[in-house]
């Protein structure tokens, strides 16, 4: 009996599976070989960095489509663009390397918290009520929403603010548009300046909840020679490839006149100046403000 | 059974989709637009008719004569999954515009509980050949009926300012029972 069934089971799969492949044959459609060799040369991590569903739907466009650059891929890096324009016969002009800045200083300004929040540990829920679980309405909350939503891995939680490996990040934008609050920002690898502020508020406002948070006094805006520097939506706003266009003459005028020194340097420039080549084994990375009683007493 | 009761009753009183909850999924994902709902609903019909034929023949043929009822839902499975196979690769040759369309929702026709529940139900009933194609025919009229309706109004809500939260899947679900509610109606018509 049990004979029987297994017998009458195999030979139809068996009869399905002579007729499928005879119609494999018959029905064979050529698909473009050179998607299949794209696809291998991308990373494959389905970021949806470029712009498209996954590294399948780039590879497509890019090979049949001939308004697509070569280069959209941001987590391959350089060396993938090169290998995608080799494949699809388009030269390829040189991206500007990217990663996400957080646009928060929340520990050196001493931000307290709202109000006592037992809730889900995200930013998406943290973010919800009254402006947040922060004083300051537009703050990094530290619950890492984007930690989560990052592909290579590339932050973490340290001391309730998220911190951003640069070497890691490849600049695919994810973390930006999962962050509720707006905080990240994709900036140049080459950026001297940065402001350290995503406040949309202005003077008192700023300084009843900050110490260091930015009021909107607009030196930097006035004291920038390349009009680098603009207000965009009650935000400080550097157009960064303006900025670095013009060179170093201006002997970065704007962070000299940020009376809060939320102006600043970015990290890239503070560590190389503080770099001694002779001294390399007792260089350590400079470290991020402490953290305060406030923030001991974070659940 | 008289033809024109068979239609009646399948596409409207015992619609495949709004009223025995058949079939979902490719109900709610390819009737955003009509030419992509008209596509899914003509493969939908195409994957009945030929299942049911099959699936009735290997019934009526190998399955009862060896006593091996109890196989029946393996059987179909292995039958509906190699038929739309099939119908895919035809598609991909034949008419590739529509294969894009149709996408994912393609290879889901293999596990769609309509195709299956159509096999069954008629086997169920204890139709002949011929009675059974047709009701499977008329099933899957049903079900193109159903996909073009929400089509319709969906097309038309892409111009309406909705709720975000609402916007997209919750919003088709709701107007699923509201639809349903409207074919409820139907019921207990004809027989």
């Amino acid at each position: 009996m049990v004979f029987v069934s297994i017998m009458t089971l195999f030979a139809l799969g068996l009869t399905a599976s002579i007729i499928l492949a005879v119609a494999s044959r018959v029905f064979f459609v050529r698909e473009d070989p050179r998607v299949a060799a794209v696809l291998e040369a991308l990373p494959g991590a389905n970021c949806g960095g470029c712009g498209f569903a996954g590294c399948e739907g780039y590879a497509s466009a890019v090979v049949n489509d001939p308004d697509i650059p070569a280069n959209k891929c941001c987590a391959g890096g350089a060396g993938t663009s090169v290998a995608v324009g080799e494949l699809t016969g388009k030269t390829v002009a040189e991206a500007e390397p990217l990663y996400a800045l957080r646009r928060c200083d929340k520990l050196a300004g001493q931000v307290g918290p709202r109000y006592e929040y037992q809730g889900m540990p995200s930013c998406a829920a943290a973010s919800l009520m009254r402006g947040g679980t922060d004083s300051c309405a537009f703050s990094c909350l530290g619950y890492g929403d984007c930690v989560q939503s990052c592909p290579f891995d590339a932050m973490q939680v340290v001391d309730g603010v998220v911190r951003v490996d640069v070497g890691k990040c490849t600049g695919c934008g994810t973390c930006v548009s999962v962050c509720p609050r707006g905080v990240l920002e994709l900036t140049p690898l080459r950026a001297r300046v940065a402001v350290y502020c995503n406040t949309r508020e202005k003077l008192r406002a700023v300084t009843d909840v900050c110490k260091v948070g930015c009021v909107k006094c607009m030196k930097c805006v006035k004291n920038c020679p390349a009009k680098a520097v603009s207000l965009e939506d009650n935000r400080i706003v550097i157009d960064q490839m303006l900025c670095l266009s013009y060179g170093t003459e201006c002997h970065e005028a704007c962070v000299a006149s940020c009376a809060r020194k939320i102006f600043r340097y970015t990290r890239q420039v503070t560590q190389l100046e503080a770099f001694d080549p002779e001294n390399a084994e007792n260089f350590t990375l400079p470290q991020p403000p402490q953290a305060t009683a406030q923030d001991a007493s974070r659940p | 059974m008289d033809i024109l009761a068979i239609f009646i009753s399948a596409i409207f009183v015992n619609n495949i989709v709004l009223a025995q909850y058949l079939g979902n999924c490719p109900y709610l994902g390819c009737s955003k637009e009509k030419g992509v709902a008209l596509g899914m609903g003509g493969a939908v019909i195409f994957v009945i008719i030929v299942a049911t034929l099959c699936t009735w023949l290997i019934q009526k043929h190998v399955l009862e004569p060896l006593a091996l009822g109890y196989l029946q839902t393996i059987v179909f499975i292995v039958v509906i999954a190699a038929l739309v196979q099939f119908v895919e690769m035809f598609l991909k040759k034949a008419m590739p515009p529509l294969y894009l369309a149709l996408g994912i929702f393609l290879p889901l026709i293999t596990t769609n509980c309509a195709v299956m529940g159509v096999t069954i139900l008629v086997q169920r009933e204890g139709y002949g050949l011929f009675e059974s194609v047709v009701w499977g025919l008329a099933y899957g009229l049903g079900f193109t009926l159903a996909l073009l309706l929400m089509a319709g109004i969906r097309e038309r809500l892409d111009t309406c300012r909705l709720p975000k939260a609402m916007a997209g899947t919750p919003l088709a679900l709701i107007m699923a029972g509201l639809m349903s509610l409207a074919f409820m109606g139907f019921k207990g018509m004809g027989h």
